[in-house]
């Protein structure tokens, strides 16, 4: 699945302040590309959930530091990478937070926090997560209508 | 990219329009603003959020934090005016089943 692609990179400080910078970029690379206004809605949550994890986890200590958003423009899908070049944290932990939320839990023990990934899981079709130096979340979200177009090509040949 | 609170106490209920885009940077704001009403014992609390353009889980975070403490005071929490984008993240979260978010019908704030 060698395919050429364009790649764009943009760099934020590690500082809440620019996750909205990286939305306005990715509603335009990803309506470029030709995704719906849902799509482009979901891409956004899951690009911000990503960007509040590196910003928030990778540095709470100092708030020097940066976070790099990487877009890979293919013909089919579009692909997102969020690192953060600092503090590793453990996703593996951060996971066991994870998830929705279940009616008749009671109030008191309700979580204020740990959706981000579940919600990057939900709203991506493909996820990865490395931890080297520091976490990279690699994400996909393809095409829908390429899927359809592709298949209409078939038919019709 | 900012967000406006407007609040309106009247004796035990608070109604609170929000505006514009709730997110890491935005949530802190809301949840200062917010929070010491949701302390008042017996409060009616009703956010609208019609004018809320995006929200992600940070905004969710605080939602659920109001909601208990409001709970914890024997008060009431609704949020209105819900766009479907809003409604959806309630809905796969599993919040919608726990938060009232459908009472429009019965005299949102609109």
């Amino acid at each position: 699945m060698n395919q050429s692609y364009d790649y764009i990179e943009v760099k934020i400080p590690a500082k809440t302040d620019f996750i909205g910078v990286i939305r306005l970029t990715l509603s335009g690379i990803a309506s470029r590309l030709g995704f719906s206004y849902d799509e482009i809605e979901d891409l956004k949550i899951a690009a911000s959930e990503a960007c509040t994890n590196a910003v928030q986890h990778a540095y709470r200590e100092d708030d020097k530091g940066e976070v790099k958003i990487g877009f890979g423009l293919y013909e089919d899908r579009l692909e997102v990478m969020v690192s953060d070049s600092g503090k590793s944290c453990n996703f593996d932990e951060v996971r066991q937070g994870l998830g929705r939320y279940e009616n008749g839990q009671n109030v008191e023990f309700l979580r204020e926090g740990g959706l981000g990934l579940y919600l990057i899981d939900t709203l991506m079709d493909d996820v990865k997560i490395h931890q080297n130096e520091g976490v990279t979340v690699f994400m996909t979200k393809f095409l829908e209508g390429e899927q359809v177009e592709m298949d209409a090509k078939t038919l019709s040949t | 990219m900012n967000i406006t609170i407007d609040v309106q106490d009247i004796n035990s209920r608070v109604e609170i329009q929000v505006k514009g885009e709730i997110d890491a940077y935005t949530a802190p704001k809301l949840r200062e603003t917010l929070f010491p009403l949701s302390e008042q014992e017996n409060i009616s609390m009703v956010v609208d959020l019609s004018d809320v353009s995006y929200m992600d889980s940070t905004g969710l975070g605080v939602f659920v934090g109001l909601f208990k403490s409001v709970r914890s005071h024997n008060g009431e929490f609704r949020l209105v005016g819900l766009s479907e984008r809003l409604r959806r993240l309630f809905d796969i979260t599993g919040l919608a089943e726990i938060i009232d978010i459908n009472s429009d019908a019965e005299g949102g704030l609109k």
